[in-house]
């Protein structure tokens, strides 16, 4: 290996991306457009529900249950109803998620201690949010419900009662609950793998085009010459743009590092090397930038966005796709991730997965290296 | 020296003052044979022409012998080198230029001859005199910060062929490096390439214009993957030619070719632009050819003998349906 021979390409590859603007723009721009737009746009929380009502009791009682909803942050009333009818013109205008009608005889029930039957609509156009507002709906009604029913005992004589089990979550970790904390770490993997993946991929591939690989190839530079002159480049673009992540969530989101730095480093750099030494794979079995693009955001954006436990996550997923999602770096890198940024835990609590990093990066590297001689 | 398709021509010894040396020399594309036992001999300090039109093999002769394809038979060596033995040996010995001048549209003149310096592991004082040398070869003195996507084809070629001797190497392959830019641009190119020979380089080079042919010293003809002829320019006209050769020109050339197939006297019509190339087996022939053409109703201007060129040395040995003629 000669170390002159690695500057020269290395030099070269920099000067052409520092003239080309598509190429800075998918390196430096498209990570903050997407940290923006998914930090920003793109919130699992489900918070501030729009709520209407329909109370046909209004006694102290009915009152008192409506205010137990409001006392949370999560349901907001936007209306007061007075007939049935309006809640389906506001369900369908999408103003309100859930309405809410109280029966006639609500507060004479809860007093007796008897059933009362209340009803929830909830618009389940999106799922996910409506059984979350459902789950709402049902935890403060069943703590009213317990509170009726302590008070119809007392009221009967039986004093000193409390509600039997008293359950007090505590979230470790992100205990506000953030999806913030959840999708940067996520959001970091897709984008370094889009950046490596495709930065390398196109380079390659463009000489190839272009026919200057072969004026490399016919010259006495070597294979693994040849692979890390125009790998290094983008391996430090790439921790350029995880560090510009990093900083714009904590200025933004609030997100923090709650591991080492060190720690961070290590599994990023690993996760890297894969992702470049699948780049200079995919660009020995493609001939044509398009071709190119296609392969590798087919091969990278979308497993890492859907398999890697992103957002979706692996225990609702068919036992095959949960095995396609083993193949994935994305998956280890996230894991590990999130265990540095929002565990702060360290390698021994992600061994697994550095390990799995290491063997995927250790097989990418070796077939590209394969490849690229044998296509001399 | 000349011999057709016999695939054995000066094979015997001699490597020593032979620059490339290749014996049946075959390249196979699944069943499709790309060059099939091919066998030629390159002196030092020769220009050497392979010569055909596209998809003849000549390309993938060139990229067997710089190390691009390995051969699926046959032997090759280059400057004493086996090319399947020891392929980096040979890529140190050799410039390679491709068809498709290949430099960086996106870097400057003197990048991109920095780069390919730099690739072939020159010194930084070597560099900067072989820089000179380069920017002088290509005539591109004062340009040397000009990113070399705002050059015109001409500029770009010789760039590339001073790009591909930057290491000074004892032999060039020259891949159609005159495809697409202008008669100036070719003339000037060959003046280089003289030049690079005169300096003792070995040039091969392929083309598929027969004018660029006559400057070389030696030619090798191929048609369909093999050797169709072989020999200096001067010897294929003599020995293929052995007749004479008139120029007729006459009011409508494709009638007249139509005409001249009747007549028993002429070996072969080709249409010239405007004119007609009739070979003949004798001079007196010319009245018979005439004579079928003022018969055949059309009016022939002027008739002249003239000096075969390549073109109807090609000619007579690929036929009309683009097959050798054996």
């Amino acid at each position: 290996m000669n170390r002159a021979r690695i500057a020269t390409i290395m030099v070269k590859e920099l000067r052409q991306v520092s003239r080309d603007p598509a190429t800075l723009g998918m390196l430096l721009v498209v990570p903050l457009f997407l940290l923006l737009m998914f930090g920003f746009a793109i919130s699992l929380d489900v918070k501030h529900i729009q709520m209407a009502v329909l109370d046909r009791d209004r006694t102290p009682s009915s009152r008192e249950f409506l205010q137990s909803f409001l006392h949370s942050e999560y349901f907001d009333l936007k209306q007061v109803l007075d007939r049935e009818s309006q809640i389906d013109g506001l369900l369908d205008e999408g103003r309100v998620l859930v309405a809410l009608v109280i029966p006639k005889d609500f507060g004479r029930a809860v007093g007796n201690g008897e059933r009362a039957e209340v009803q929830a609509i909830v618009d389940g156009s999106n799922g996910t949010t409506a059984a979350t507002a459902i789950g709402y709906v049902q935890a403060v009604a069943a703590d009213y419900s317990q509170r009726a029913f302590v008070r119809s005992l007392e009221r009967a004589g039986v004093t000193g009662m409390k509600t039997t089990i008293d359950f007090q979550p505590r979230v470790l970790f992100n205990p506000e609950l953030r999806s913030a904390n959840f999708l940067i770490p996520g959001l970091i993997v897709l984008i370094l793998m889009m950046t490596a993946v495709l930065s390398t991929t196109l380079s390659i591939v463009r000489e190839k085009e272009r026919g200057t690989m072969e004026q490399i190839i016919v010259s006495p530079v070597k294979s693994m010459e040849l692979i890390l002159g125009k790998t290094v480049p983008y391996l430090f673009m790439s921790l350029v743009a995880a560090a510009t992540i990093l900083a714009t969530s904590r200025l933004l989101f609030g997100v923090t590092v709650k591991g080492s730095w060190l720690d961070l480093s290590v599994v990023t750099l690993i996760f890297l090397f894969g992702c470049l030494a699948f780049g200079v794979f995919l660009s020995t079995i493609s001939d044509s930038q398009q071709v190119a693009f296609l392969l590798s955001s087919l091969l990278t954006l979308l497993p890492t966005f859907i398999l890697s436990g992103f957002v979706f996550p692996f225990r609702n997923m068919p036992v095959v796709i949960q095995a396609v999602s083993y193949l994935l770096p994305g998956r280890y890198y996230l894991a590990a991730l999130r265990a540095v940024m929002v565990k702060g835990v360290g390698f021994q609590a992600f061994g697994d997965q550095v390990l799995a990093l290491l063997v995927f990066a250790a097989v990418m590297g070796g077939l590209s290296v394969l490849r690229l001689r044998r296509g001399k | 020296m000349i011999s057709f398709r016999d695939g054995g021509a000066g094979s015997a010894g001699a490597a020593a003052e032979n620059a490339i040396h290749t014996e049946k020399l075959t390249k196979r594309f699944g069943s499709f044979v790309a060059v099939d036992s091919v066998s030629f001999d390159v002196p030092a300090g020769s220009i050497f022409g392979l010569l055909g039109a596209n998809g003849a093999g000549k390309s993938t002769t060139i990229r067997m012998l710089c190390g691009l394809l390995a051969p699926t038979s046959g032997t090759a060596s280059v400057a004493g080198i086996d090319i399947a033995r020891n392929p980096e040996g040979v890529k140190r010995r050799i410039g390679y230029m491709s068809q498709r001048f290949s430099l960086y549209n996106d870097l400057s003149v003197e990048e991109n001859i920095r780069f390919f310096g730099g690739v072939y592991g020159l010194s930084d004082r070597e560099l900067a005199e072989r820089q000179r040398e380069t920017v002088r070869l290509a005539g591109l003195e004062g340009r040397e910060r000009a990113l070399t996507r705002e050059l015109s084809g001409g500029w770009k070629q010789r760039l590339a062929l001073g790009c591909a001797m930057l290491h000074h190497p004892g032999i060039v392959f020259l891949d159609e490096p005159t495809g697409g830019t202008d008669p100036i641009s070719r003339r000037l190119f060959w003046d280089v390439i003289n030049e690079l020979a005169q300096a003792g380089t070995t040039v091969l080079v392929t083309t598929h214009y027969l004018d660029e042919a006559e400057y070389c010293n030696e030619l090798v003809l191929m048609h369909a993957g093999r050797i169709v002829a072989q020999g200096s320019p001067g010897a294929l006209k003599r020995e293929v030619i052995t007749g004479s050769v008139f120029e007729v020109e006459c009011s409508d050339p494709v009638a007249g070719m139509s005409t001249l197939r009747g007549v028993p006297e002429v070996r072969e019509t080709a249409i010239f632009a405007t004119r007609l190339h009739v070979s003949l087996d004798k001079d007196q022939d010319v009245e018979a050819a005439v004579g079928a053409l003022r018969s055949a109703g059309l009016t022939v201007s002027a008739y002249a003998r003239i000096v075969p060129s390549l073109e109807d040395v090609f000619i007579r040995l690929i036929d009309r349906n683009g097959e050798a003629k054996a």
